[in-house]
């Protein structure tokens, strides 16, 4: 069975301690809420009480009044009220959702600026609007963007006018689907709808935003999970070059995918204030705010239908695939590029046609949260798996063992499968791991029980690892050595909590042969290192990593050829431990030293170790020096002490009219199992164990492996069951954690991560994504568990009280 | 208004705003910012701190509420480089991702501890349970409190 140890790695597959665990359990750790600058004052946004208004009147001056308000700004009084990214810094004429900011105030206090944030006066004239995606896609909608287009003959087109996201509109057309139905000896039709859910990272959106006097760069300390992503905002909303825009990454509290588009639009706001007053301006959401304003999970409407032989083989597919964007977006036609990809699930079907599109509504937008729409297409695509083998009478694990993806097998984008595939082996383990045949004999003799049914469900998925066709997963990484032996890495990827920086460190401590403790990474600072694109897409150690192992390969190897010549022999003959260089030689027992490959020239060798090299020097196979004296000798002898690279994938090529090419330069799956227990008398799913089970093709850290599949079980438990934003007409239901609920340390269920390892040479030293597989197939197959206790299938999460009681929502 | 009360040990008074938050005070005005503001409301915990031996949530504690009594905070808990076992073991455990909530936690596991230095797995998880972490899953933040157990000093 491939799991996790059998790979040969100095500081990689080890459990080393993570670079900042100190700074965070002493309470030292400085997050962008805790920055604090001499004669900083406070922003604040004053928000759209209405979904969808016309601004008729606006007054601020009763607000510039207070004593100690330094600025009032409204869209008026700033060059650039719109963002380069969609949304509006400052609204005027229309507001769009509930929450859009109308006006920034920049006061002496927070005290100060509650009382210019009520004393601003805005009247408006509310308008009729549009909300859920069935209303989006009516004919007779009525039209929230300008842009928006409408579907002729099913499929979004550009000369009808509509509300339809259209650079969101991605195809997948592989085979012909009318043949594969034609041969199909039954035809399976399903819906399933999922929810707007919250990150609810514990920090909320945090900046403080200054001016240097002297030179005019503005630089915001900001709780950016992205730093370059911000840094485009900053330069946009002051006006000033990139040359003068910096942000510097604070630690971050959390992110998931939400720390983007909002923590950019604080940022642009901070820095209008700050050039305004020329004073630094922290902002901090409060968590209301953070709810109104962040984006969402995607709520999604999935139409599936497949064609099967009647032994489970499925030989067609064909979906749509509707997502609810929200008022504003930019993640949509990023997201549903990869939605599309993965729309026909894990599994080998020759004939797929899908369209996945996003709509417009006046709704808070959704945005990245880790998945990037697969936790809701992963539910979906498993519950109709599941119905499908109820309609064969099949065994539904079986009916995925026949058809899931194999090494050689094409993906719906009709990308050849060319590294090794270990679904078949992973599905076997897992079943035996959990004894999964025994617990569902057993939990079957519950179905009749009136008060607590129990139930078992495993689920399959796979994942295109890091950005593939969605933009080019390049980056740049710098070692650099210094005189004492310390090594300082740097790289344009940041740490979001994931443990990047621990990661980095083992993988440059691979590529250089030292100790993972001797090296530094502080974090990112846009101006120490170039753009290397966003810290998503689970791309980080797969992708992001591969200039760092490049350029501490580099970075050994040139101190390893001053140890080298310290030594008297040619490098290739030095190793390092322990961070001391010596002679490597496996003919010491004979006294001698071999030096030159090709030539195999042999050196007698005396019978103290001592010989003389090229020089005449004498030297000895006992000898060894230390990295620092090498550092040193480097630094003195005017060597680079320092290795850069920037990291370039490999071509793909997708077409995007048709879906079909190589869509990401490899895949990691999952194969998750969930066992629950639902109270048939008030509807309360107690998810009594998760054991998920991952093939992370070279594990880097055991220790944050597993603390991101546990992190991911959680997530998923409160996907499945309890996480919801209720919406009622662009108002939200639920603005903060006394009514959004998500998994407390009582809730979580019993826990078994599974780490499966295998041969890739994609990655970085073979390592795949990990982030969000970790979450992406649990809430599935909790919601797969609760249709088997229930004898009954679940369509739409979360499964709460009154859907896992009636089946639907109570309005 | 001044408050007296002692912090970590050693007495303090400032001069607070009546209606002024203990997590303001204490982030603010003592610039201890290891407490952290989550929700504002009492439910994630991120901002608790032991006020005479009692865990609570700062940012719905009124100060002035706190006068003449004893607050430890995650800055009290270590002595100079030496780490508290709580916090030793969180290290060890990797009981931590992006760390915001983990003051609180720390907190929350060293104040069971000194109540019930035999605290079983349960009481535990039941001690944690007024703070929300998004990140762990709670499995290695569990396991290292229950771990710390043997390594306390009476």
């Amino acid at each position: 069975m491939p799991l996790m140890g059998k790979k040969n790695f100095r500081y990689l597959n080890k459990r080393i301690t993570r670079l900042d665990a100190v700074d965070k359990v002493t309470g030292r750790a400085v997050y962008a809420a805790d920055v604090e600058f001499p004669g900083m004052i406070y922003g604040g946004c004053l928000r759209s009480p209405y979904a969808h208004a016309n601004i008729v009147r606006m007054d601020t001056s009763k607000a510039k009044a207070i004593p100690g308000v330094r600025a009032v700004l409204t869209a008026d009084d700033v060059a650039k009220p719109t963002s380069w990214a969609d949304y509006p810094y400052l609204c005027s004429g229309t507001v769009r959702y509930v929450g859009e900011t109308v006006a920034i105030v920049a006061a002496d206090t927070l005290d100060l600026v509650q009382d210019a944030l009520r004393a601003i006066e805005v009247d408006y004239e509310e308008l009729e609007g549009v909300y859920t995606i069935e209303e989006a896609i009516k004919d007779d909608a009525i039209q929230i963007r300008a842009h928006g287009v409408g579907l002729k003959d099913g499929v979004p087109n550009k000369d009808v006018k509509g509300n339809i996201f259209y650079d969101s509109y991605f195809p997948i057309r592989k085979g012909d689907v009318g043949k594969g139905f034609a041969e199909a000896d039954i035809i399976v039709e399903r819906e399933y709808k999922t929810n707007f859910v919250e990150h609810s990272y514990i920090e909320t959106e945090s900046c403080v935003v200054m001016q240097d006097p002297v030179d005019g760069v503005v630089t915001a300390h900001a709780s950016a999970q992205n730093p370059f992503f911000t840094r485009r905002y900053l330069a946009d909303a002051s006006g000033a070059p990139f040359n003068k825009c910096r942000v510097v990454q604070r630690m971050l509290g959390g992110s998931f995918g939400g720390k983007e588009e909002l923590v950019g639009m604080i940022v642009g706001r901070s820095a209008m204030l700050c050039l305004a007053t020329g004073k630094p301006v922290k902002m901090v959401m409060t968590r209301e705010e953070s709810f109104m304003e962040s984006p969402k999970r995607h709520p999604f409407h999935f139409h599936y239908k497949a064609g099967l032989k009647k032994d489970g083989t499925i030989v067609a597919w064909e979906g749509s695939q509707i997502d609810n964007s929200g008022a504003y977006n930019n993640q949509t036609q990023f997201m549903n590029c990869r939605a599309a990809i993965h729309s026909a699930g894990a599994y080998d079907i020759p004939h797929v046609k899908t369209d996945t599109y996003g709509v417009y509504t006046n709704n808070i937008h959704g945005g990245a949260f880790r998945g990037y729409s697969s936790p809701q297409i992963i539910f979906a695509q498993e519950q109709f798996m599941n119905e499908i083998a109820k309609e064969l009478g099949m065994d539904d694990v079986e009916l995925r063992r026949k058809n899931i993806l194999v090494q050689g097998d094409l993906t719906a984008t009709g990308q050849e499968l060319v590294e090794e595939t270990i679904t078949l082996e992973m599905i076997d383990h897992m079943v035996e791991a959990t004894d999964y045949y025994k617990k569902k004999e057993a939990y079957a003799k519950t179905k009749n029980n009136k008060e607590k049914r129990k139930g078992i469900a495993l689920v399959s998925c796979y994942r295109g690892c890091g950005y593939g066709a969605e933009t080019p997963d390049a980056g740049a990484a710098m070692c650099t050595a210094n005189e004492d032996g310390s090594i300082l890495i740097n790289s344009g990827l940041a740490e979001n909590g994931q443990g990047l920086k621990t990661a980095y460190a083992q993988i440059a401590a691979e590529g250089i042969g030292c100790t993972p403790d001797r090296i530094n990474f502080v974090g990112v600072d846009t101006h120490s290192i170039p753009d290397s694109g966003m810290t998503v897409a689970s791309r980080g150690t797969v992708m992001g990593a591969q200039s760092m192992r490049k350029a501490s390969l580099e970075l050994g190897a040139m101190l390893k050829d001053t140890a080298g010549k310290m030594l008297g022999v040619d490098p290739e003959y030095v190793d390092i431990k322990d961070n001391e260089y010596f002679i490597s030689c496996k003919e010491v027992n004979q006294e001698r030293i071999v030096r030159g490959a090709a030539s195999l020239e042999i050196i007698p060798v005396d019978e103290n170790g001592h010989f003389l090299n090229e020089q005449g020097k004498q030297c000895s196979i006992h000898d060894t020096v230390s990295m620092a004296d090498v550092c040193n000798t480097r630094l003195w002898t005017g060597k680079s002490l320092a290795a850069f690279n920037w990291s370039e994938p490999r071509d793909l090529g997708l077409d995007h009219h048709t879906g079909q090419g190589d869509a990401f330069p490899t895949y990691s799956y999952g194969v998750v199992v969930a066992e629950v227990e639902v109270d048939m008398e008030t509807g309360f799913v107690d998810v009594l164990k998760v054991t998920s089970g991952h093939d992370v093709g070279t594990c880097v850290n055991p220790d944050t492996v597993e603390g991101q599949i546990y992190g991911g079980i959680a997530m998923g438990q409160g996907l499945g069951v309890t996480e919801e934003v209720p919406v009622h007409k662009g108002q939200l239901g639920s603005k903060n954690f006394d009514s959004y609920i998500f998994p407390t340390a009582m809730d979580v269920p019993e826990m078994e991560a599974i780490i499966f390892e295998c041969e890739d040479k994609e990655g970085t030293y073979g390592a795949k994504s990990l982030g969000e597989p970790a979450t992406e197939a649990v809430g599935a197959a909790i919601a797969a568990a609760i249709a088997d206790a229930k004898g009954e299938p679940v369509r739409e999460i979360p499964c709460n009280l009154e859907r896992a009681l009636l089946g639907r929502t109570l309005k | 208004m001044t408050l007296n009360m002692v912090v970590n040990r050693k007495p303090v008074s400032v001069e607070i705003e009546p209606y002024a938050r203990l997590l303001d005070v204490l982030r603010t005005q003592l610039k201890l910012t290891g407490a952290k503001e989550g929700c504002g409301i009492g439910e994630c915990g991120a901002c608790t701190v032991i006020l005479d031996g009692e865990t609570v949530d700062s940012c719905i504690t009124l100060a002035a509420s706190c006068e003449g009594k004893s607050i430890e905070t995650i800055e009290g808990i270590s002595d100079g480089d030496q780490l508290h076992p709580v916090q030793q073991a969180f290290v060890e455990h990797n009981a931590m991702q992006c760390g915001f909530c983990i003051p609180g936690l720390v907190l929350s596991g060293k104040n069971i501890l000194d109540k019930y230095p035999e605290a079983d797995r349960e009481r535990i998880v039941e001690a944690i349970s007024g703070n929300l972490c998004r990140c762990t899953g709670y499995k290695q933040v569990v396991d290292a409190i229950e771990d710390a157990k043997d390594k306390i000093d009476e």
